[in-house]
């Protein structure tokens, strides 16, 4: 399951990457997107647009392409 | 003078900050070889005055571009000459505080005497988080203020506690308690004994391992560890990440993300935190599918209309006080070349100069509202969509826009665009955008040679349907022009779309005169000489030699003006048009004439002649100077604001050898591609070398769009000949 995977309102844990770029996951990763992180899937731009993300309590907006690069496991909470 | 510098993430307030300490009292001062800007301003710490650096607000310290390597660059004090500052102001967002401290963290490792300041305390404190600066100065060692520079609270506590460190003989400086994983440490210590001193600190050896490792994970980034005296710890890094340690750039961030996230947890309680924001709510409305998309429209409609429109007035105005100005020195210096000079030059010059601020200073309060506000990156958000699709990043979206009006703002506000490549792909197609100057040159055209009042299914005008084709070729080529960029000398991936969506807040006025004085300022001092000069070049250039040549015999067709029996009026018109005859006389043996007759061959294939080539050399002051220009060469006296004197000559023009009409249809095709295509505009080009800091960029976009406009043209003219269209 990926960031992408989630339902708008849903949160979960950052598990780890799969693949991607490096360089973009570097960068997304100094925005706090790293193993642990609580990101909440706040909206979803339609028509495939970028998705916004609620991270640890600040809202980060990301492409779809690098969403489905995150893998996730659902919160407790 | 002591120095200290302002660094944090971006949306920290750091600026308002910066505001607050230095009152207006700032400049903006471009750092060397980069096109990064540094806010500098002045203020008393200790009786002393003191300059404050205000360095660009970043999410890292890891730099993927040379302009990003400012920050370290600065404040490590890598440049020759230059010092590390005397304290270093981290300004950290208190609603935020971890990914904040991530980026504090790594400032405070280049263990340097540093402030922390914890900004929009309010905010935090209204949301119910509750943070112990006492256990934060415990955790980071060094003093922590807590302030809120909107209001000014905190403000004297902060100042007392920079003086107390600047005071101080041995400040107190962070040092690390814990360790990095064991590749990391490992290889940092490799680093850091390939350092020379003083920069043998922890933060220097992680900065260039972080940098080395994001270099090596983008092989389009250009080497970013310059300095010589680092160039044996860089290699030190590389061959490091090659032999093995692959993963170290990641574990870097996880492990200070780690340590972050344990100063969180032991000193933030946000149990009390309410977990609706007020933020969700305007989202939900300002980024709704439907109404989201309204309000976009609706506030850049606003923005563009603001620009095109509202700055009108005012351009006008200092139009008029030029026009004023210009009667003045002609009345009190007597006639001659000197008072041509500086009436017509010089003059005209500084209103050349003067006449872009209100435009510049209108985008810039737009700019400065949304972005204070928050909307500018949820407009950045909606329009990414679009601009991704032909590489750009949302944030190219406003100077694009802006380029309807004028290209000389839109292409000052591509500095927000993050990424220098992008900036510069934005930078060079924005002239590509039909701006408004060019609308007096269509108008005339369209006017002049083709049926423009007639109906086209009963619904629209000729002229009409024309214009529509102009603004909708102009979108095409600018993307092209983006799309092939991109492509071949620029090439290089979409940027990620990594934005934050701060908090949103209110826009601050203090902020927004900053910004629009700032960048008048830059403007007029930057790119305003640069327009100077050019104008008092094209001025000496028409106006040269200024005697009307003695074969026209002025004197002569004025006596017999004089002894025919016309009376009055007629005897009046009659005089004035032998003037504006006499004019274009000279006119076409000035240099300008000279240089239009010299160069007519490259232009004859497009269907213009000399006199057309003169009015395209006089329309590089502005491009609606075209239709002033052409009515000298044609010597139609002045109608002012009526441009039927000049429609009616322009159709009866033939050329002298064939006895065919010079504009036809065809002809006017040709001009409107070429003025469409064209750089035609001396204060975009001074607009783009000071945005890109180098003569190679403008005179790039001259060259390809001047070729783009020439073979357009061509191809146009030459290839309706071939159909049989006149």
């Amino acid at each position: 399951m990926t960031v992408y995977d989630l339902e708008a309102g849903h949160s979960a844990r950052l598990k780890s990457f799969l693949g991607g770029d490096p360089s973009t996951r570097l960068r997304l990763m100094e925005m706090g997107l790293v193993r642990g992180a609580k990101v909440q899937v706040r909206k979803r731009a339609p028509f495939g647009g970028p998705i916004e993300l609620r991270v640890d309590g600040y809202i980060l907006s990301i492409r779809t392409a690098d969403a489905k690069t995150m893998a996730v496991e659902l919160a407790a909470t | 003078m002591k120095q200290i510098a302002l660094t944090g993430n971006p949306n920290t307030g750091k600026t308002t900050l910066f505001n607050r300490l230095t009152g207006l009292n700032q400049k903006v001062a471009n750092y060397p070889g980069v096109t990064v800007e540094l806010r500098k301003g002045t203020t008393l710490f200790l009786d002393t005055e003191t300059q404050i650096v205000d360095l660009p607000g970043t999410y890292s310290l890891v730099a993927r571009s040379r302009d990003e390597a400012v920050t370290t660059e600065f404040l490590a004090g890598l440049n020759p000459g230059q010092q590390s500052p005397d304290v270093v102001v981290v300004v950290i967002d208190a609603t935020n505080l971890l990914r904040n401290l991530y980026f504090s963290l790594s400032v405070l490792e280049l263990k340097l005497p540093s402030v922390v300041v914890l900004n929009m305390m309010d905010e935090a404190e209204a949301s119910g988080l509750k943070i112990d600066i006492a256990g934060l100065e415990r955790h980071l060692q060094v003093p922590v203020v807590g302030i809120s520079a909107r209001n000014g609270t905190g403000i004297d506590k902060l100042r007392q506690t920079i003086e107390k460190t600047l005071a101080s003989a041995e400040p107190q400086v962070f040092s690390r308690s814990w360790s990095y994983s064991q590749p990391v440490e490992k290889l940092t210590q490799q680093i850091r004994d390939q350092l020379p001193y003083p920069l043998g600190s922890d933060g220097v050896a992680l900065w260039v391992l972080g940098s080395t490792a994001a270099s090596l994970a983008n092989q389009e980034a250009p080497e970013i560890v310059v300095h010589p005296q680092l160039a044996h710890a860089a290699t030190i890094a590389k061959s490091g990440i090659l032999d093995g340690a692959t993963g170290v750039g990641e574990q870097l961030i996880e492990d200070r993300y780690q340590e972050a996230r344990h100063i969180v947890d032991r000193v933030l309680d946000s149990s009390a935190t309410d977990e609706t924001h007020i933020s969700d709510r305007i989202d939900a409305i300002l980024l709704h599918p439907v109404g989201g998309l309204l309000i976009f429209v609706l506030t850049m409609g606003a923005l563009f209309q603001g620009v095109f429109a509202w700055a009108e007035p005012f351009m006008t105005f200092i139009e008029e006080t030029i026009t004023v100005l210009q009667t003045v020195v002609h009345s009190i210096i007597p006639p001659g070349a000197l008072a041509d000079l500086l009436a017509d030059g010089i003059v005209a010059g500084v209103g050349n100069v003067l006449v872009f601020l209100p435009q510049i200073a209108f985008l810039f309060a737009f700019i400065s509202v949304l972005e204070d506000t928050g909307y500018l990156a949820r407009a950045a958000f909606i329009s990414d969509q679009i601009m991704a699709r032909i590489g750009l990043h949302g944030r190219a979206f406003v100077p694009l826009l802006s380029g309807f009006a004028c290209a000389v703002p839109a292409i000052m506000s591509a500095r927000a665009i993050e990424s220098p490549r992008d900036r510069l792909v934005t930078i060079l197609v924005t002239p590509l955008i039909s701006c408004s100057a060019r609308l007096p040159i269509y108008t005339l055209i369209i006017s002049s040679l083709f049926a423009s009042e007639e109906n086209v299914l009963g619904l629209f005008s000729v002229a009409g349907l024309m214009m529509l084709g102009l603004y909708l070729s102009s979108i095409a080529v600018t993307i092209l022009a983006a799309w092939i960029l991109k492509r071949t000398i620029l090439r290089g991936p979409t940027p990620p779309l990594v934005i934050e969506l701060p908090p949103y807040r209110m826009p601050s006025l203090v902020n927004l005169v900053q910004q629009v004085i700032e960048r008048c300022k830059i403007f007029v001092s930057e790119a305003g000489t640069v327009i100077l000069a050019c104008s008092v070049m094209l001025w000496a250039l028409l106006y040269f030699p200024s005697e009307i040549p003695q074969e026209f015999q002025l004197e002569e067709k004025q006596a017999v003006v004089l002894s025919n029996t016309l009376e009055g009026p007629e005897r009046e018109d009659a005089l004035i048009s032998l003037q504006a005859e006499a004019k274009a006389t000279q006119l076409r043996n000035s240099y300008a004439g000279r240089l239009g007759q010299a160069i007519e061959p490259i232009f004859v294939p497009l269907g213009y002649d000399w006199k057309i080539v003169v009015g395209i050399i006089g329309s590089f002051a502005a491009r609606e100077v075209f239709v002033s220009t052409l009515s000298l060469v044609y010597g139609v006296q002045d109608g002012g604001d009526d441009p039927s004197p000049l429609r009616k000559r322009l159709r009866q023009q033939v050329h002298p050898k064939t006895g065919q009409p010079v504009f036809t249809p065809l002809v006017g095709l040709s001009l409107l591609a070429f003025f469409l295509l064209a750089l035609q505009c001396m204060s975009t080009v001074a607009a783009i070398r000071r945005e890109t800091q180098s003569w190679n960029w403008p005179l790039f976009a001259l060259v390809y769009s001047g070729v783009l406009a020439w073979g357009t043209a061509l191809l146009i003219y030459q290839g309706g000949q071939w159909l049989g269209f006149t």
